[in-house]
């Protein structure tokens, strides 16, 4: 925290204890804010990516498998390479792929979805370890790092106190993440492409016989799915451990099926529920850096609990997509 | 999609395709995996062979082979029974821990206690901690209609942060760094029934699980309101048949199996209770319920070859270096090709006439 | 005729193959442009395929299809929609949370990526005066009327241009007045020299709406004529191919003690709207009392009231003097209730199970050995209900989703009235299926009234209703509108009680 420690260098030199201690307080809050952003990136990535599939109808189990398979293939391919966003880029090609396999499954076979998904996220945690081992040397048991994405410094923004730290001053993908929010909201609610992707989620019949392709729009959505939600995991590796380590995610996968429900499928809600699981886990991190002794695993348990609250109070009104689950066929 | 050709339904598979199917699915997907073999620069054939005779081919790889078998066979019929009912139990993972957890307190606290009281105990109680764990995302479906597939992944989690926190702090052994519990009573170890071998008093448990679900699927009246259940439980309310308390049984069956799995990696491998309890074998067995079209024959058959595959992959890796987790690339792909195959037997492909 | 222009759509050999069935056979159609063509045929006569294929749903398996002069492939409705062929389907292409402009911009063939509700508002102000229509574009699909959402249907499909339009079953959710309204908006796009074709089964509306009609019969043409040179009995004829007798011969039957009886029984529907007010009526032993009325007036809600699907808000039921309040489907096993459902697939029968393990459903308690099942108990006991109700399956272990729908009905019944029950709903029990099935359920139906049971027959085939029941009771939104002695019925009568005017009748009414 270099802006808090230029802060403090200042306070001490006037030897003024209570000022040192707000201080320190608010350089915490500030740092713990400015986190929450980047812990919260994979969950945008993912939840946005899972917010286009279930609109279109189908639940992507596969969610888990695609980050892990992104925060591999990005890491090993921007260790190789020695260009994050070449990283990133492959990244959102392998979990294009698996988005596809996922539509190939779900749509043109009609299988049962939970089914699909849990295969593709087995096979997906699988081959992201697989070729981890085989793609770098490890040194005395660690892999080594790549460099993460230099935090940018936006002129002017970036010095104001308390915001410029928080908002004005993060890695690029960060950023990528919060337009990725908006233009989804835009498509969603402005375009005739997001009017398609409701209508095939809602009744797919319906959408069949004004003359709308069922199946390639869901495909579309699931490689979407597949692509945002590998990004997400490429950060995780890239950006935040710089390296990758064999189930990293720890569920991340899972907690934006969750944030789905949570942000009634919409993009600027998501973003929200986002930002508060992402804050729940940086305060905790962020206590546990400073010593203080929490039980941070009963902190980590609360997105999965919040989950299931929201659950229960969504089911009774029933905002889902109405065709969620539901595989298409045109009785032939 | 405008494709020269459509897919129409076909009449019901007979049974010999039915039971050919997932083996060709197997098969397949061992293909497919070989191309990520052949990445790793090993021949396929000879790293397969090595996997299979590794696990097959001598006493240790045989009974480590048995040893794995025992919490994914648990597994297998857990899924299967609640899939039978359709209700969507992927959370055999987190019934697992709760069963560990609840065996393990029983089984540090009754330190001095014969044999024959804990053991019997630590299953009991090991059971009954799966069945709540599972009763819980029942209930939650049943009463307020809450989707069973997110609630009892939620669980998973839930309970493995429970564990983690309880191995980290509460309950943590004074002894080690490792976050786990203090070794379970001596009197609470399993008996090994090979000696040399750590084949242990949980494998023939877990089939007789398997015997007691093959009377409850193939014989029991029971098992025939399970399946109306599950394939329409419109209907099934209609006729008088009690849908809810079906499926709460049900899911408080089947969370108890898998709480069993836990209860017998606990006292006859691991003696403590560890985060990593389990290598993910509650999802295994969701692999192993499908690739067995939930019939206990199928079930018993496809954890058995799971088993195989995953002791095989180690012995592959030590020979041939081909990285362990192909096992689970290879558990992954089945399931997929299983799907394919799956498709096959509902629907056939007809090029149409123009 | 009143202007019929060119030849639009030329039909010719149209084959269409299922599984088991060939439901085109070799049909040849053709329309011109200004007519109104009806397609009449019974259910299953294979008008509606006839029509998906010509609006691309379908890909017909040989034919030639000319439209305006040019021969087209017809891969999917888009293919159809750019031809200016539109349809509106019995069930609704809507999409209930959006509302009818989101509806709208769905088909509409704008290029833009951009979603612009405005300019589609307008288009559809004026689609409506055009033609008297009347469509709120703001108004969401699930608030509106059914009714109204056929409007909306017509909107859309005017809105992308369509000049052939087709149109199936429309009138089968109308009451008598909205079908006017119906027909005179046909007839304002007829004057434009749109093609219309109309699908029904009901000889006399066909007979006032059609310029030329064509009888389908088992999947082929049997003829097409001028509506001005044909009649009711022949149109009949040509359907069913023989003489249909219009009312079975019903025994005559003592009316017994009374069986079942609602006192001012309330009820909610599932968006928790009123679908029953204050229902009262009474049904004896030994008689058929059909309950007639446009779906969706609150039958489906009186059936699940009846087997305790559903809880009434208001009102008590009385099972044999028995007062009832709410009952689970468990009691009505043990009140001998025998219930045939609307939607037989859904919840008349379990289509994965085995047919043996569907017809022991009610009963396999009592074929047990302790936890087990008596397997061969439960094969005698399948095989002889096979044999009395002449359901038809390759063997009793074959799963009942091979049978067709006649055949499921059929195993329905058998399940249901091989307990002899007093009481019987039956709930559309012959919709869709062919006409021997239909006269089979209908046979044993009656004989269950000369056995004593007390049937409620509720059936949106008026026909049905008049042919059957001994008593008629005429629902609308949820009301009894009345209840007229079937031998005294008029049908005009039973037409203005549909569409909300009550009778005062001889038994009491809501």
């Amino acid at each position: 925290m270099p802006f808090a420690r230029g802060v403090l260098h200042r306070v001490q030199d006037q030897e003024d204890e209570r000022l040192s201690e707000l201080v320190i307080t608010l350089a915490f809050v500030v740092s713990v804010l400015a986190m929450t952003f980047r812990m919260a990136v994979p969950l945008i990535f993912g939840t946005v990516g899972e917010a286009f599939a279930e609109r279109s109808g189908v639940l992507n189990l596969g969610i888990e498998g695609m980050m892990l398979m992104g925060a591999s293939v990005g890491y090993l391919v921007s260790y190789h390479v020695g260009d994050n966003w070449a990283g990133v880029a492959a990244a959102a090609l392998a979990g294009a792929s698996m988005g596809l396999l996922m539509a190939f499954l779900t749509v043109t076979l009609g299988a049962q979805q939970h089914v699909a998904g849990i295969g593709t996220t087995i096979v997906g945690s699988g081959l992201s370890f697989y070729i981890f081992r085989l793609g770098v040397p490890l040194v005395s048991g660690i892999p080594p790092t790549v460099t993460p994405f230099p935090e940018l410094n936006i002129p002017l923004l970036t010095d104001i106190p308390v915001l410029g730290p928080v908002l004005f001053h993060h890695q690029a993908l960060v950023y990528v993440a919060l337009t990725t929010v908006l233009i989804s909201a835009f498509i969603f609610y402005r375009t005739r492409f997001g009017l398609i992707i409701r209508a095939v989620g809602e009744n797919p019949r319906a959408a069949d016989t004004a003359g709308i392709d069922v199946f390639r729009v869901r495909y579309i959505c699931l490689i979407l799915a597949g692509a945002l939600t590998a990004i997400g995991g490429s950060w995780l590796s890239i950006a935040q451990s710089r390296f990758f380590l064999p189930g990293m995610t720890y569920g991340r996968g899972w907690i934006c099926i969750a944030l789905v429900v949570f942000g009634y499928w919409s993009p600027l809600r998501i973003l929200g529920g986002a930002l508060l699981f992402g804050g729940i886990d940086a305060l905790q991190l962020s206590l546990q850096a400073v010593g203080v002794e929490i039980p941070y695993q009963l902190f980590l348990m609360l997105p999965y609990v919040v989950t299931i609250l929201a659950l229960i109070t969504v089911s009774r009104r029933a905002k889902a997509p109405a065709a969620l689950l539901k595989p298409y066929r045109r009785e032939e | 999609m405008d494709l020269p050709f459509k897919v129409e339904k076909r009449p019901p598979a007979p049974l010999w395709l039915r039971v050919t199917a997932p083996i060709i699915s197997v098969v397949a997907a061992l293909a497919v995996c070989s191309a990520f073999i052949l990445y790793a620069g090993v021949n396929p054939l000879y790293g397969y062979y090595h996997l299979f005779a590794g696990a097959l081919g001598s006493t240790l790889g045989l009974s480590e082979t048995f040893v794995r078998f025992c919490p994914l066979l648990f597994c297998g019929v857990a899924v299967a029974l609640a899939f039978t009912a359709k209700f969507w139990n992927i959370g055999a993972e987190g019934q697992l821990y709760a069963g560990g957890l609840a065996a393990t307190f029983f089984g540090v606290s009754f330190i001095g206690a014969p044999s024959a009281l804990i053991i019997p105990l630590m299953f009991v109680s090991g059971f009954l901690g799966g069945a709540l764990w599972a009763a819980i995302p029942a209930l939650l479906k049943t009463k307020l209609k809450v989707d069973d597939v997110v609630t009892t992944l939620m669980g998973n989690w839930i309970i493995w942060y429970f564990t983690s926190y309880l191995l980290t702090g509460p309950w943590k052994n004074p002894v080690t760094v490792w976050p786990e519990s203090p070794a379970i009573a001596p009197t609470a170890e399993f008996p090994i029934l090979v000696p040399g071998t750590r084949i242990h008093l949980g494998i023939p448990v877990a089939l007789f699980c398997a015997f007691i679900y093959f009377l409850i699927y193939a014989r029991s009246s029971w098992g025939y309101e399970l399946k109306a259940i599950g394939a329409n439980p419109k209907a099934s309310n209609l006729m008088g048949i009690n849908v809810t308390r079906g499926l709460v049984t049900v899911a408080i069956l089947s969370g108890g199996i898998a709480g069993l799995a836990g209860v017998s990696e606990l006292g006859g491998i691991h003696h403590h209770m560890k985060t990593d309890l389990s290598f993910g074998f509650g999802y295994t067995g969701i692999v192993i319920a499908m690739l067995g079209g939930l019939h206990p024959i199928g079930v018993t058959a496809a954890a058995f070859l799971m088993s195989v595959i995953s002791t095989g992959s180690q012995v592959m890796y030590r020979v041939t270096g081909v990285p362990y987790p192909i096992s689970q690339v290879i558990e992954g792909m089945t399931l997929v090709c299983l799907l394919l195959g799956v498709f096959f037997t509902e629907y056939r492909i007809r090029r149409t006439r123009d | 005729m009143m202007g019929t222009g060119g030849v639009v759509v030329e039909m010719k050999g149209i084959v269409k193959r299922f599984p088991g069935v060939v439901a085109n056979d070799h049909v040849d159609l053709d329309l011109r442009s200004g007519e109104i063509h009806a397609l009449l045929g019974e259910n299953g006569a294979g008008k509606t395929t006839l029509m998906n294929v010509l609006y691309g749903l379908y890909r017909a398996d040989e034919g030639i299809i000319t439209v305006n002069g040019r021969q087209v492939t017809l891969g999917s409705p888009k293919d159809a929609i750019d031809l200016g062929i539109g349809m509106i389907h019995q069930h609704f292409a809507l999409i209930p949370p959006m509302s009818v402009t989101e509806n709208i911009m769905l088909v509409s063939k704008s290029e833009g990526i951009l979603t612009n509700p405005k300019q589609v508002e307008e288009a559809v102000s004026e689609l409506c005066e055009r033609y008297s229509l009347r469509v709120d574009p703001k108004a969401r699909i699930w608030q509106l009327s059914v009714g109204e959402q056929q409007r909306v249907e017509i909107a859309k499909a005017l809105y992308v241009g369509a000049n052939i339009l087709i149109l199936d079953e429309p009138t089968a959710v109308l009451t008598p007045q909205e079908t006017d309204q119906l027909f005179n908006t046909l007839r304002q796009m007829k004057k434009e020299g749109k093609a219309l074709v109309f699908i029904s089964h009901k000889l006399d509306e066909v007979l006032a709406i059609s310029d030329r009609i064509t009888v389908l019969r088992k999947g082929k043409v049997v003829s097409t004529v001028d509506a001005s040179q044909t009649g009711k009995i022949e149109l009949a004829k040509m359907m069913v191919g023989r003489d249909v007798v219009f009312r079975l011969s019903k025994a005559t039957v003592q009316k017994g003690a009374e069986a079942l009886r609602l006192e001012g029984v309330s009820a909610l529907d599932d968006r928790g709207l009123q679908a029953l007010k204050n229902v009262s009526f009474s049904m004896f032993e030994g008689e058929v009392l059909g309950v007639a009325g446009v779906a969706g007036n609150g039958q489906r809600q009186l059936a699940q009231v009846l087997t305790g699907m559903r809880k009434p808000t208001a009102g008590r039921i009385f099972i044999k003097g028995r007062g009832i309040t709410s009952f689970t489907p468990a009691d009505l096993l043990e009140l001998n209730f025998g219930y045939i459902p609307e939607d037989r697939i859904d919840s008349g029968a379990i289509l994965d199970l085995s047919v043996n393990d569907n017809l022991i459903l009610k009963v396999y308690p009592s074929l047990t050995k302790g936890l087990f099942l008596d397997r061969s108990a439960v094969a005698k006991y399948a095989e002889g209900l096979i044999r009395e109700f002449d359901v038809v399956t390759p063997s009793g272990d074959s799963p009942a989703k091979t049978l067709s729908g006649g055949n499921i009905q059929r195993l329905i019944l058998a399940r249901e009235l091989s307990l002899e029950p007093r009481i019987i709903v039956a709930s559309q029990p012959t919709r869709g299926l062919d006409v021997g099935a239909t006269e089979d359920i209908r046979r044993k139906l009656l004989a269950e009234r000369e056995r004593g049971s007390a049937i409620l027959l509720i059936s949106e085939d008026l026909e049905e209703i008049m042919s059957l029941s001994d008593r008629i009771a005429v629902l609308y939104e949820g009301r009894i509108m009345g209840i007229v002695p079937a031998d005294r019925a008029k049908i005009e009568e039973i037409g203005l009680m549909m569409a909300g005017t009550s009778v005062k009748s001889d038994e009491e009414a809501g």
